[in-house]
């Protein structure tokens, strides 16, 4: 049997303050929490190409003190109030996560709104800043399978857009007090920026104090973005390692494109449950690999479908070559049973999705940052349920997988297929 | 919410917490049994049953399995630790029934030959992907060190030559032996027709056969010890640290895991403020873990080679003053605070209550509901902090380090 319950109506709402900082948010008052996802428009494509990390930097120096808080009297303040928090540094935006109980959500955005506006940015604590990023940058380099997907996404993406989030060591090493001062004033500005709120709370009183805290935030003007040819990385990397992995990536199409929820379904059949197709494959049929998977990663005006396998080096030639195979496969279309499955996925997905309000707020901010505007669930339900094996066969043929980059990493070199 | 539990006659519990506001349910089988009840023929066999379970029934192929838990449009997987092996799904509740019959069936599985020679491939593809990440199976040899032959040392993966050496006859017979109904127990969260669910296992599991089964759980005589592992191919050194704890059975277990806040979180903790803030290790951190008779404080720092063996003594300085002067009932209430908004967040997802109503069943057999551990929580006090430290002292610990460190220098 399939699924059939429906997700609730829950609507967004949506204000603009006059500097350009957009409030989204999604009231449930079934909720003891409340979460926040705070988009700034300061993301890896605007670090300037001597100073990869300065983003990274950023993020870190700007939670070492803000407003009439110490670094320590900060952190302690997000603890007291139980804020589970986390921040990442994305192509476009830096995000800040925060989730706590309903009672402390004002409070927690006091303390956000102070620290994008009013950070101290101590010099006594660069030196601290620069050594924590540059031990980020060091760590990732034992993680094989997160080494070779930073070098595909730097082969498949054209320049800015395929850096690392965490920049280079010399990047981060070259960064002066006044690097960061700038970029920060540069870049941690209200237009452009998301700010969305997900839970138990009341919409009229939060936006009364987001006009309070962010109201006087002064907007900037940003240059656009300009793209160059990457300098191509080398396909293969040589690794002391038992496996060796291996990275494939093609041209998708972005969020915002009519055509997403198509793509997303092309990879969902690919790589959603144990019966996609490559896990049944790789995996099932032939045991070559534990972890095999691709996925969709959408940036505003582009996108890549993302495929890792890791085997050992023996096995991996045959592995490549079989995900290879599958993905080409894609051209033959897909079977309207394979969609179902999906759907049902998808479905309960969503449903789920409302118990959390983590979920929901990076949800609702990310669909404003590539739409303009929430969709609620029950739309999202309604195009789900809409799409028929033809669409997303229709989709295949105009955008049939191709140009496939590649990226290998580990003992040897493995044979690239080529003329795709 | 409301917990509701029940007995079927060869065994087989059914335990349930069930909130009609939540829009789906989590729902597993909990077996009791895990790397710690394993031999040494038998190394990684409780992993590798996990991995078969999902390779077919008498009634459903392998990819019957999984085309059908994709159609539910479940969200499930399955998981095995030292001392229990879990298989859930989250789904809507009108799939109640239809995981329920899924789930039970692959509770008795096939195990034929062919798929246990392919599944295999995939076992040794697992170990020799963890071989390669941090920290390089030091986990697993810690324990070793520290406990010795007790049966909690085991690695739960095996080695790639127990895995190679393992025949379908010897899964069969642990299987037998361990999947019986009084061994293993279904568990659910969230909105379930708890009355509908007795009726759907019991339909399901209610012929199967008992059988006894048995488990050591005498307390470790842990021993302490250090030790240096080169890896030159590593950018990092990376250093573990064990040292014994409260256990699952043991009433100080909240206490023990405010201690390790107060002193290991990630964050806002002693060993945060020290090494990781001021940017001296990539991550620095302690926790607790609990098994039945034993506990353990797990220390955990990554940074750069040359700054390892100083890191280490801030770590031990960090340990001393922590046993000389205890901590304060500001840092105390401010891990309260967290811990407590960490139970409430993580309550609102039935998934997280699944894994919370069974994990206390599997290891104490008791239901607690959110306000019983807020409640316990709060009970803490300074002084039962102090008074695990002086039972558990951090500074008693057995240490492992690996990395690209050419020499580790003595002690002065």
């Amino acid at each position: 049997m399939a699924p059939v319950s429906q997700v609730q109506q829950r609507s967004a709402r949506s204000r603009q303050l006059a500097n350009g900082m957009v409030l989204v948010g999604e009231p449930a008052d079934t909720f003891q929490s409340a979460a926040i996802s705070l988009l700034v428009p300061s993301g890896y494509s605007r670090e300037p190409a001597d100073r990869l990390g300065l983003s990274s930097l950023v993020c870190d120096m700007v939670l070492r003190g803000a407003g009439s808080r110490d670094s320590r009297a900060l952190v302690n303040a997000l603890e007291i109030l139980g804020v589970e928090r986390g921040e990442s540094v994305g192509a476009s935006q830096t995000s800040f996560s925060a989730a706590t109980l309903a009672s402390n959500l004002k409070e927690t955005l006091s303390i956000y709104a102070d620290l994008v506006q009013r950070p101290h940015l101590p010099k006594d604590q660069l030196d601290a800043g620069k050594l924590v990023c540059l031990q980020e940058i060091r760590g990732a380099e034992d993680e094989p399978s997160q080494r070779l997907m930073a070098r595909l996404r730097h082969r498949a993406y054209p320049e800015p857009w395929g850096r690392a989030s965490h920049g280079s060591e010399e990047g981060v090493s070259d960064s002066s007090e006044a690097d960061v001062q700038d970029y920060w004033s540069r870049t941690y500005q209200p237009r452009g920026s998301i700010l969305a709120v997900a839970g138990n709370f009341d919409w009229d009183e939060i936006v009364e104090h987001v006009e309070a805290l962010f109201g006087d935030w002064k907007p900037l003007d940003t240059a656009a973005v300009s793209e160059s040819v990457a300098s191509r990385s080398s396909e293969h990397e040589p690794y002391d390692s038992n496996q060796c992995h291996i990275g494939i990536a093609f041209p998708s199409v972005p969020y915002r494109d009519p055509e997403y929820l198509r793509a997303w379904a092309v990879v969902g059949v690919l790589s959603g449950g144990m019966s996609s197709r490559l896990f049944a494959e790789v995996r099932e049929k032939r045991g070559l690999c534990y972890t095999v998977s691709a996925s969709l990663q959408t940036q505003r005006d582009r996108a890549r479908v993302l495929c890792y396998a890791g085997t050992t080096a023996d096995r991996a030639q045959e592995t490549l070559d079989v995900t290879c195979g599958e993905l080409l496969r894609l051209r033959d279309g897909v079977t309207s049973e394979e969609l179902d499955r999906l759907k049902a996925r998808i479905k309960s997905g969503l449903i789920m999705q409302q118990e959390s309000t983590s979920a929901r707020s990076s949800v609702i901010a990310r669909d404003w940052y590539h739409l303009g505007r929430v969709r609620a669930l029950e739309e999202v339900s309604r195009l789900i349920d809409e799409i028929r094996s033809e669409d997303i066969n229709d989709f295949l043929k105009e955008h049939p997988p191709a140009d496939f980059v590649f990226a290998t990493l580990g003992p040897s070199a493995l044979n690239i297929p080529e003329n795709y | 919410m409301r917990f509701l539990s029940h007995t079927l006659d060869n065994g087989l519990e059914i335990v349930a917490e069930c909130n009609e506001a939540a829009h789906s349910q989590g729902i597993g089988f909990f077996v009791r049994t895990g790397a710690r009840d394993e031999t040494d023929e038998l190394a990684g066999v409780s992993h590798f049953l996990e991995h078969m379970v999902f390779k077919g029934t008498p009634r459903r192929s392998a990819e019957d399995v999984n085309r059908e838990f994709d159609q539910l449009g479940a969200h499930y997987n399955a998981f095995t630790s030292e001392e229990n092996t879990v298989y859930y799904a989250s789904v809507l509740p009108e799939c109640q029934e239809a995981t329920v019959d899924l789930l039970a069936d692959v509770m008795r599985p096939s195990l034929r030959a062919d798929d246990f020679e392919m599944e295999k491939k995939v076992i040794i593809e697992e170990i020799q992907m963890y071989a390669d990440q941090p920290p390089f199976g030091m986990d697993d040899h810690i324990k070793e060190l520290h406990y010795g032959k007790h049966p909690l040392a085991r690695s739960v993966l095996g080695t790639v030559q127990s895995i190679t050496a393992l025949t379908p006859d010897q899964m069969r017979a642990y299987f037998e032996s361990r999947y019986c109904p009084s061994n293993l127990f279904v568990a659910a969260a969230g909105k379930v027709d708890f009355e509908a669910l007795v009726d759907q296992v019991a339909s399901r599991c209610g012929g199967w056969i008992d059988r006894p089964t048995s488990r050591e759980i005498d307390k470790a005589n842990s021993v302490s010890q250090f030790q240096w592992v080169p890896r030159e191919s590593a950018t990092q050194q990376y250093v573990l640290q064990l040292a014994d704890a409260p256990a699952s059975e043991d009433k100080d277990r909240y206490a023990a895991k405010l201690l390790a806040t107060v002193f290991g979180d990630d964050s806002g903790s002693r060993l945060y403020w020290e090494i990781v803030d001021p940017g001296l290790a990539e991550s620095a951190s302690m926790g607790h873990y609990e098994y039945l008779g034993v506990g353990m404080f797990f220390s955990w720092l990554s940074c750069d080679p040359e700054t390892a063996k100083a890191n280490l003594e801030r770590l031990s300085k960090l340990q001393e003053v922590a046993e000389k002067d205890g901590f304060t009932a500001k840092e105390l209430q401010q891990a309260q605070s967290k811990v407590k908004a960490r139970v409430v967040l993580g309550s609102e997802r039935p998934r997280n209550r699944l894994f919370h109503v069974g994990g206390n069943w599997m290891q104490r057999r008791e239901y607690r509901s959110v306000a019983d551990d807020l409640a316990a929580i709060d009970e803490v006090s300074l002084d039962s902090l102090h008074k695990v430290l002086e039972k558990f002292p951090l500074s008693r610990h057995t240490t492992v380090t690996i990395g690209p460190m050419t020499d580790w220098p003595a002690e002065e």
